[in-house]
C-alpha cells in the first residue's frame, strides 16, 4: 500500500516537472517580445497625452520615481526639448463604479493639463465606459486646465457642486475620475520643484 | 469514420459544451457582451481544449487514477499559459481585448470534463476531434449569445472584429440602428441569462421537432 502512494506522488511530481520546464521555455521565450509589446503600450499611451511636437527626447527612456501621497511609488515621463523641461506624464487612480480606474495625465511645466486618457476600467458598458476616448470625447474636456482654472472647489461633477459635467445614469465614474485628475494636479503642485529639476 | 462523425456531432449540437452539458458558464456570461469577444473567448477555449485532449489522451498511460484530476489541472493550465504568453507577444492587439478572459480558461471545467469523460479512456485522434468540436461548439454558442447580446445592447454586430480577425474582416462590423438607442439591460449580467435561457428553449424546441430525445444526462457538478 505505501509503495503504491509513493508511486501517485511520483508520478504527479514528474508531470508537474515537465510542464514547469515547458512553461519556463515558454515565458524565456516570449520574454522579449513581451517586454517590447509593453514599452510600445506605454509609449502609445504617453503620445496622446503629452504631443509629439513638445520634446525631442523619449520619454519612456526619461523616466523618475517619486513617492506619491498614499506612499506609493509614481513614475513620471519626462519629455524636454532641447534640454528644457516641456511636459511631465504620470498614472493617476481613481474609484470608479466598477473597481479602480486608470488614467494617464500629462501636464506642461506650468502644472496645466495637456491631455487626460483612461488606461484601464471596469465600468459599466454603455454607461461610465464614456470616459473611454474611443466611446465619448468627454475626458477631453480636461486638457488646458490646471488647479486654478478652475478654481480648487469646482473640481467636482455638477451634482457635487462643481463643473463638471457627469453624464445621464452615471455619476459615480465621473466623480472618481475628476477626483483622480484633482488628485494629479495636487501632486504635481506639491512635486513642482522634484519634477521640473533637470538632471 | 462514424465515429468521428459523431464525435463532431455531439460536440457543435447534441451535447454542446454551453446548451446540452450547461458547463463554463462562468466565461459564458462573463464574456458574450458582443459577439466578438465570444468569438474569441470561444476560439481560445477551442484551441486549450484540442491541445490539451491531444496531451492527456497520448500522456494517458503514465497517469494514474489516483492523481489524474490535479494531473489534468496542470495540463490545461500549462496550455492557458502557454497562449497568454504566446498572445501577449505576438498578438498583442488581440491580447488586449482578451487578455483578462484568457486566464478564466482554468476555471471553465469543460476543458476538465472533456478531458475526465473523454481524453483519459480514447486515443489521441479521437480525442483532439472532441476537444477541438467541443471547442467549437463553445465558440458557436457563445458567439451566438454574444450576437443577440450585442444586437439588442448596443445596436451592432461583431464590432471591433478586425482588431480580432484582422482587417480582413472589417465588413463584418455592422450598425444594425443608431447608438444610444440600446436596451442596455442586454449587455449587462441579466442578459446575459436572457439570452442563455432563450437559446436553451430553441434548442429544445428544435430537438422535439426532429424527434430527438431530450438528453437528460448527468449535470455538471461545477458550475465555474
Amino acid at each position: 500500500m505505501k509503495q503504491r502512494t509513493i508511486i501517485h506522488g511520483v508520478v504527479l511530481a514528474s508531470f508537474c516537472l515537465g510542464f514547469g520546464i515547458l512553461l519556463a521555455a515558454t515565458k524565456d521565450f516570449t520574454a522579449e517580445e513581451i517586454s517590447l509589446r509593453q514599452v510600445e503600450d506605454l509609449q502609445n499611451s504617453l503620445t496622446q497625452v503629452i504631443p509629439p511636437g513638445l520634446h525631442d527626447n523619449s520619454p519612456v527612456k526619461d523616466a523618475i520615481t517619486l513617492k506619491g501621497d498614499d506612499g506609493k511609488d509614481v513614475v513620471v515621463y519626462r519629455a524636454t526639448k532641447a534640454g528644457k523641461l516641456t511636459g511631465v506624464a504620470y498614472e493617476v487612480r481613481g474609484q470608479g463604479y466598477g473597481g479602480e480606474i486608470r488614467l494617464i495625465m500629462g501636464l506642461d511645466a506650468d502644472g496645466k493639463i495637456l491631455g487626460v486618457r483612461a488606461l484601464q476600467h471596469k465600468e459599466t458598458p454603455g454607461l461610465g465606459d464614456k470616459i473611454d476616448v474611443a466611446k465619448s470625447d468627454w475626458i477631453t474636456r480636461f486638457t488646458g486646465l490646471g488647479l486654478g482654472s478652475p478654481p480648487k472647489d469646482a473640481w467636482r461633477v455638477k451634482k457635487d457642486g462643481g463643473q463638471f459635467d457627469q453624464f445621464s445614469g452615471a455619476t459615480i465614474t465621473p466623480r472618481g475620475v475628476v477626483a483622480a485628475i484633482r488628485g494629479g494636479l495636487e501632486f504635481f503642485a506639491a512635486h513642482k520643484a522634484e519634477l521640473l529639476e533637470v538632471r | 469514420m462514424a465515429k468521428y462523425g459523431t464525435i463532431v456531432r455531439d460536440g457543435l449540437w447534441d451535447n454542446n459544451g454551453v446548451l446540452a452539458q450547461m458547463l463554463g458558464m462562468c466565461p459564458t456570461m462573463a464574456m458574450t457582451t458582443s459577439a466578438t469577444n465570444g468569438l474569441g473567448m470561444g476560439l481560445a477555449t477551442a484551441f486549450v481544449m484540442a491541445t490539451s485532449n491531444l496531451l492527456i489522451a497520448a500522456l494517458r498511460g503514465f497517469i494514474t487514477r489516483e492523481v489524474r484530476i490535479p494531473v489534468f489541472i496542470l495540463i490545461i493550465a500549462s496550455m492557458v499559459t502557454v497562449v497568454d504568453l504566446t498572445m501577449n507577444a505576438w498578438m498583442h492587439d488581440l491580447y488586449k481585448v482578451l487578455g483578462l478572459f484568457i486566464p478564466l480558461i482554468v476555471s471553465n471545467c469543460l476543458p476538465l470534463g472533456r478531458a475526465e469523460v473523454f481524453a483519459a479512456k480514447e486515443p489521441v485522434l479521437p480525442s483532439f476531434v472532441d476537444g477541438l468540436s467541443m471547442g467549437i461548439g463553445f465558440t458557436l454558442a457563445l458567439t451566438t449569445i454574444g450576437a443577440m447580446r450585442e444586437i439588442v445592447g448596443s445596436g451592432t454586430l461583431f464590432a471591433d472584429a478586425s482588431l480580432l480577425l484582422g482587417s480582413a474582416f472589417k465588413f463584418m462590423e455592422l450598425r444594425v440602428f443608431a447608438a444610444d438607442k440600446g436596451v442596455l439591460m442586454a449587455v449587462l449580467p441579466p442578459g446575459g441569462f436572457l439570452a442563455m435561457g432563450l437559446l436553451l428553449a430553441c434548442k429544445r424546441i428544435i430537438d422535439v421537432r426532429s424527434g430527438k430525445a431530450i438528453p437528460t444526462g448527468p449535470v455538471g457538478h461545477c458550475v465555474a
